[in-house]
């Protein structure tokens, strides 16, 4: 009994000791043990009950979830988010690297010009850019259209018609936003690479192509992985480019053409609906499919890695 | 040649990039008619004063305005402080725990907040946070990676020494903090902050779920509410678009690589 009294006198006593460094840290813990761990498993419970908010709470199992994959929609949400993910990573990732290594050649001047400039979008208001979008892709007066039109090709609806092309428009949207922020990133990178390499492999009589695949892209290995995740994470929060070009629809206009994951979730609660338990379970799908991406991109990272440190331990 | 072409390559893209920013320009000061004519219109127009009118009688931008201002200020600047002052105990001090509590810190990077959207939502009506700046600023202020970061700062710019020097001079903790290592952080200061204004400034999916009274609205609400279904006043939403992108815009020229390597540091500084 008394030495229980003692430990806890010691443990006060510790905190007294160190308390100019716990008052420091503990904003930090308080505010994320209550707006960010408290949620984060309040949702996982939530997930389990069939809840409209107000009235009494249901647990009814994985029953959200079995419904969650019976939705039409959500199959449909998921698969639009992958699309426009995925085709508009082609552009990022070739055409950042691609840039960056213009860039770094010093082959062009005025490197800090053609930086700002495609860096630009990521310091602009997404609303603004999707409206700004909407219009250019507008069908009958859209700049785009008049473009297209100068080569003969008639007019296209883009954000109308059957629904599907509006995914056109986002894709472009991505491009165009994370495209700077990608070479922006790759260029430090190459800039941080030691010029001693390159020396060592011309002298190895390297040819050109031979430096950019077996030097640069692998030393780039994990900032490409960094990039990649924080842009998938992009992809999984898609939200303000559809639902803006939709004029506000929480359905993705037209045959659901531009319903996102984090659209559909919203739709359910808090915005739409009031199913917060479905919505719950919608939000767990999308953190699980957020962290998959990352452990596969961050595995394909490492396991290169071990290769090479195979190959050369042989 | 090889050159020529590369310069045209990297021109053309930069015109793509470009072009949006000047449609907006452009838009803002044409009339909807002009908007909605083909060929479109590709040059200035007369229309900014109607458009601007048009504008005010849409949306109160003044106060929307404001309310963005309010927000990102309060947001950073109390983010800033919470962040300096974690990351400056994790550097210079040593208590028992330190250790552990910093890869807790870390491993919270790992969890993505939208797990936990719906609880959020549920809590912040609880406390009446709902049409309250509160719900934006109070939840996310300390947050991991700027305590993570300004430890990094710390650690190379702070000696441990200097606290206690400064100690033995008879300063408090709050006097050593606030009048000498503040200054010090200035440089950390800026590149975490533009991160955070940038961020907050341009957020709309969280103000969409909390702002829900037009007085209260920031600017990318306001904006939003301006376009609806049928009859819009396109002149007057791009006027509107533009007053909301160009503060950042111009900051962001005249300082762009102070806000490059700001938004790009999670990535560089390994």
């Amino acid at each position: 009994m008394a030495e229980k009294k003692k430990k806890k006198n010691s443990f006060a006593q510790t905190l007294y000791k160190n308390r100019v460094a716990y008052v420091y840290i503990a904003p930090f813990f308080i505010l994320f043990a209550a707006f960010s761990l408290f949620p984060i498993v309040a949702g996982f419970g939530l997930s389990f009950f069939r809840w409209d908010g107000m009235s009494a709470m249901h647990f009814i199992g994985v029953e959200n979830y079995i419904n969650l994959f019976k939705d039409v929609l959500f199959w449909r949400a998921l698969g639009n988010t992958l699309l426009i993910g995925i085709i508009a990573h082609i552009p990022i990732l070739l055409g950042g690297l691609i840039l960056a290594y213009i860039l770094n050649s010093k082959l062009v001047k005025g490197e800090n010009i053609f930086k700002t400039i495609y860096f630009m979008p990521m310091v602009t208001s997404s609303v603004a850019i999707s409206i700004i979008f909407q219009q250019l892709f507008s069908n009958n007066y859209g700049v785009i259209n008049w473009f297209l039109g100068l080569f003969g090709v008639s007019p296209i609806n883009w954000l109308g018609g059957d629904g599907s092309l509006i995914k056109v428009a986002v894709i472009t949207m991505f491009a165009w936003k994370w495209i700077g922020w990608n070479m922006v990133i790759y260029l430090a990178g190459m800039q941080g690479i030691s010029q001693d390499v390159y020396e060592a492999a011309k002298m190895d009589g390297a040819n050109h192509t031979q430096t950019v695949f077996k030097i640069t892209i692998p030393l780039l290995k994990p900032i490409i992985v960094f990039t990649l995740i924080q842009s998938s994470i992009g992809m999984f929060n898609l939200f303000t480019e559809p639902f803006i070009l939709t004029n506000s629809s929480w359905t993705g206009g037209i045959n659901n053409g531009g319903l996102t994951l984090m659209m559909y979730l919203l739709n359910k609660a808090p915005q739409g609906g009031t199913a917060y338990g479905y919505a719950s379970s919608v939000a767990y799908v999308i953190t699980l499919l957020v962290v998959c991406f990352s452990v596969i991109f961050n595995k394909w990272s490492s396991e290169k890695d071990d290769t090479k440190k195979r190959r050369k331990a042989a | 040649m090889k050159k020529i072409i590369l310069y045209i390559v990297l021109g053309l893209i930069a015109l793509v990039m470009l072009m949006p920013f000047y449609m907006m320009f452009v838009m803002s000061t044409l009339s909807t008619n002009q908007i909605y004519s083909f060929p479109p219109h590709l040059f200035f127009g007369t229309n900014l004063a109607a458009n601007f009118k048009s504008m005010m009688d849409q949306i109160d931008i003044v106060r929307s305005f404001l309310n963005s201002c309010i927000v990102t200020f309060a947001y950073t600047g109390l983010s800033l402080l919470f962040c300096s002052m974690g990351g400056y105990a994790f550097a210079t001090y040593d208590f028992p725990g330190k250790n552990k509590l910093f890869t807790l810190l870390l491993g919270t990077m790992m969890i993505p907040f939208t797990a936990g959207i719906i609880p959020w939502f549920m809590m912040m009506s609880k406390l009446g946070w709902i049409n309250s700046f509160w719900a934006l600023i109070v939840p996310s202020c300390a947050n991991a990676f700027g305590i993570f970061w300004m430890r990094q700062y710390c650690q190379n710019n702070v000696p441990v020494s200097l606290r206690e020097a400064a100690k033995i001079d008879g300063c408090s903790e709050w006097t050593i903090f606030f009048k000498i290592i503040i200054p010090i952080l200035i440089p950390a200061f800026a590149a975490l902050g533009i991160m955070q204004f940038v961020n907050t400034w341009n957020d709309f999916m969280t103000p969409l779920l909390i702002l829900r009274k037009p007085a209260m609205q920031t600017l990318p609400i306001a904006l939003k509410s301006m376009v609806s279904d049928r009859g819009n006043d396109y002149g007057a939403i791009m006027l509107a678009s533009t007053c909301a992108v160009l503060p950042l815009l111009v900051a962001f020229l005249c300082a762009s690589k102070f806000f490059m390597s700001g938004l790009t540091a999670g990535a560089v500084k390994e």
